[in-house]
């Protein structure tokens, strides 16, 4: 639809394409890095060692050099943008431009840290950013199945914080990790079946639904939380956790191997959905019912698809999946307590949103998102003079700079968060 | 720009009744006044008339048939956990009276310290005693008329203003640091503090608005994230130098000099102070701006459908603005409450509690109307109070209340499902929707 009335500027037209406009943004980072950066660093060896600790192998390089060189790779990749570039260069040329501003801010940090900590453990970091990163993924998944099929899900936090409740209640009490498992899948579904009911049969906006959902699940758990769980801790909140499994020949992989390898069922769990997700979104029969339910539900209505069945049943299973993503707080890390997700439902949504409403995006969006949280824990532990606060910002504004098509236009499934009334 | 950032605009599906309901959410006062009956031909008594609209499914029985909805889920929570009382359900067909006696004692103890904690402790011996609840009850309602005001503003622009939270982080973040930054004389200093707070949330408000008018970037997604950011600014501002109270080690500012701080009412120990007078006065400015000024007309055409608005000559970018901008400035003197007031005298990291959610709650319990939402302030203010008592002298956990507020939202947004309960007569639907269906 044409609106006259509002200047669009994220389509351009003419000489400042979007190509050129990023390769500016590039361009200016790229100059920081260079010369911020490599004057602050010091000539300190950075060490990025491939362990837990400041042992064994490492990436070395000079501090100061490292700095200005990755700096110069970042305007490099500017440079070439603002050029004329082929198009199917630009994503490579942004990765490139992106990873060597992070590298020449990490040289700077690391070797600017106190002395004797002039190292970053690269598997600490990599497991860290997993760790992080899963309720994320699964939050964001739940996100994917229900938008997909255009029900708005803001009520995720609400779905991840009851699935990490229930699962700690229901393991605590059976003393199984399979019921605590099972319990957190009902949890979170429990929540999302209510946003299914009230937003398809009584047609609530679901924004409003989400919110107040949210509410009530941070109510309820911290009401038994408090009634049930501090009086009688050992009873109620003391679940058993998965332990680690090891797979072998994959886990002597460097790096990745102990970081990723040696994880609980959660990390592979959150993987191999992301996988099937992938696949049944976009090459099964379901996966093409749901995505032209979430676009054209009358188009879809016409072909004999069952609208209303069809978005009842994706609500739920995100909300199951959801839980199960609550669940790898409490039933792997974890005793449960009041607002445990803090929030992370939201960053889940920013990922979601950030990953263009695809699986595979919002996994990557999600690993993002917690890099950047590892980071600021990182970082806080070599007393870097960057805030944590401001990189903890860094998913949001992210987000909001998508949003605002600054970064490529992300678009929702058209008929997301509306209501079908079969007419 | 697709048709979806466009909220509140007609569907291009077969519309139904609800859904033209929702389209006229903005001019829910006219088709209220409409449906008044003004030329009665037979005209029914009055007592008829009223007993036929007790049972219809009008507002207020709703509201209040919601309310009891949510104390009897309320009530089930309490007796599913609490041990005791479960216990004696194990034998409840031998003995059926011992399992209803200890709920009944739990829950009625539970809820009359509710009431006692929000309106009157009928045990109250001195004035101050018996001033106490209401004060309790006005301290808690008057932030949350703020920002349920700034929410409902701009629901009524079409606009979801998910936003309040941060703009009331920026708000109380700039009212404090006005508070103990700046030497200014008694009266002066409390202005420019309270305006700071206001000037803090319009900023955090135009954000969204602008973005929303210039690029079509959905608002509540911009405003969900621009809450986390203003929650990390906070808890990197409080710990600088300078802001943080230098006797302190933890996370908390200097206090706001007393010269900033809101005058109390009743006098000393009772703790409700002027910033109700103020939140009665901005009602009644923001009805004035709604329902009798130029931009409020503009404002409630942009909400109901911004097309039609756009081609009757009202510039949609700027309403959009401008709403988030008011919206924000309420949501951002809600904030400046919570350190000008009683409630706290310094920043913390949750010094403003959770009053910006809240605010959609009670935006959404007041019909979107500024009355409606000082109302539904009061009466969140008043379960707050109550609830503080019901966890000291019962031990039912604070938590309850958030569980309370929730489910009636619900309830209330959701009237089909009260009406089908309660088996209530049908009403006009048009005055039962509270919200706007829309996507992304």
């Amino acid at each position: 639809m044409a609106v006259p009335d509002v200047a669009v500027a994220a389509v351009d037209e003419g000489y400042w394409t979007r190509t050129r406009k990023v390769g500016l943004v590039l361009l200016a980072l790229g100059l920081l890095a260079t010369v911020l950066f490599g004057a602050l660093a010091t000539g300190e060896q950075a060490r990025f060692t491939l362990s837990e600790d400041a042992a064994g192998a490492a990436l070395e390089i000079n501090g100061t050099v490292g700095a200005i060189l990755f700096g110069l790779i970042t305007l490099a990749a500017g440079a070439a943008m603002l050029a004329r570039l082929p198009k199917r260069w630009f994503i490579p040329m942004l990765a490139v431009g992106l990873v060597a501003f992070v590298l020449s801010f990490l040289c700077w940090q690391v070797s600017a840290a106190p002395t004797g900590q002039n190292f970053m453990p690269l598997v600490n970091i990599v497991r860290g950013t997993f760790l992080l990163a899963l309720p994320l993924i699964f939050g964001s998944l739940a996100g994917v199945l229900c938008e997909r099929s255009g029900v708005v899900n803001v009520a995720i936090e609400g779905q991840l914080l009851m699935g990490a409740f229930s699962g700690a209640l229901f393991g605590s009490i059976s003393g199984s990790v399979w019921v605590g498992l099972v319990a957190a899948a009902i949890g979170g579904s429990f929540i999302s079946l209510l946003l299914a009911v009230f937003s398809i049969k009584y047609l609530v906006d679901q924004v409003v639904m989400g919110i107040v959902l949210n509410l009530l699940a941070l109510g309820i758990t911290g009401f038994l939380y408090e009634r049930l769980m501090q009086t009688d801790a050992a009873r109620y909140n003391s679940a058993p956790r998965f332990s680690n499994w090891e797979i072998p020949l994959l886990s002597d992989i460097p790096v990745l191997g102990p970081a990723l390898f040696r994880g609980n069922i959660f990390l592979y769990l959150a993987l191999l959905l992301v996988l099937v997700t992938h696949i049944a979104l976009f090459r099964t029969r379901w996966g093409l019912r749901t995505r032209s339910v979430g676009e054209h539900p009358t188009a879809a209505d016409t072909l004999g698809v069952k609208v209303l069945g069809l978005r009842y049943r994706n609500v739920i299973l995100a909300g199951a999946i959801a839980g199960i993503g609550g669940a790898s707080y409490t039933l792997a890390l974890f005793s449960f307590t009041k607002n445990m997700i803090g929030g992370k439902g939201f960053i889940a949504l920013a990922a979601l949103i950030f990953g263009r409403w695809s699986p595979t995006g919002a996994l990557l969006a999600a690993l993002f998102f917690g890099f950047a949280d590892q980071l600021a824990t990182y970082l806080g532990a070599i007393n870097s003079v960057i805030p944590g606060q401001f990189l903890a910002m860094l998913p949001y504004l992210a987000t909001i700079l998508a949003v605002a098509g600054l970064v490529g236009r992300v678009r929702a499934p058209a008929a997301d968060g509306k209501p079908y009334i079969k007419g | 720009m697709t048709d979806n950032l466009q909220p509140g605009s007609p569907d291009k599906e077969p519309a139904s009744e609800e859904q033209a309901a929702q389209v006229t959410l903005g001019n829910t006062e006219q088709a209220e006044a409409a449906t008044t009956p003004t030329a009665p031909h037979k005209r029914p008594t009055l007592g008829r008339l009223f007993l036929e609209n007790l049972w219809a499914a009008n507002t207020f029985t709703v509201t209040l048939l919601s309310l009891v909805l949510a104390m009897v889920v309320g009530a089930v929570l309490m007796i599913i956990s609490d041990p005791k009382v479960l216990a004696t359900y194990a034998y409840i067909t031998a003995r059926p009276s011992d399992a209803i006696n200890a709920s009944w004692t739990l829950v009625s103890e539970a809820y009359a310290n509710l009431f006692k904690g929000s309106v009157f402790d009928p045990g109250a011996t001195t004035l101050t005693a018996a001033l106490s609840p209401i004060s309790e009850t006005l301290t808690y309602t008057a932030p949350l008329v703020f920002t349920g005001l700034s929410v409902a503003l701009a629901f009524r622009g079409g606009l979801f203003n998910i936003g309040a939270q941060g703009q009331a982080i920026m708000g109380v973040v700039l009212a404090a640091l006005a508070g103990f930054l700046l030497p200014l004389p008694y009266g002066l200093h409390l202005l420019v503090a309270v305006l700071a707070g206001a000037l803090g949330g319009a900023v955090w408000g135009f954000i969204p608005g602008i973005l929303k008018a210039r690029t079509g970037a959905h608002e509540v997604i911009n405003t969900i994230m621009l809450n986390y950011i203003a929650v990390y600014f906070l808890t990197w501002l409080i710990v600088q130098n300078g802001v943080q109270d230098p006797n302190r080690t933890d996370a908390i500012s200097r206090p706001v000099d007393a010269s900033a701080q809101l005058p109390r009412l009743f006098g000393e120990p009772l703790r409700a102070h002027a910033g109700i007078l103020l939140a009665v006065l901005v009602t009644w400015a923001v009805a004035w701006l709604l329902n009798r000024s130029t931009l409020g007309f503009e404002l409630r055409a942009v909400g109901a459908n911004p097309d039609a608005a756009r081609t009757a000559g009202i510039s949609v970018t700027r309403t959009y603005v401008l709403v988030m901008v008011f919206a924000g400035a309420l949501a951002g003197l809600g904030g400046s409450q919570m350190v000008l007031g009683t409630t706290a005298a310094a920043l913390t990291p949750l010094v403003i509690a959770q009053i910006g959610f809240d605010g959609i709650l009670v935006a959404l319990l007041g019909r979107v109307k500024p009355w409606g939402v000082a109302m539904a302030a009061l009466l969140f203010g008043a379960l707050q109070a109550g609830g503080n008592r019901m966890q000291s002298y019962s031990g039912i956990s604070l938590e309850l209340v958030t569980v309370l507020q929730a489910l009636i939202v619900i309830f209330i947004a959701a009237p089909a499902l009260v009406k089908a309960i309660f088996q209530l007569r049908a009403a006009r639907a048009a005055r039962l929707q509270t919200s706007l269906a829309k996507g992304w």
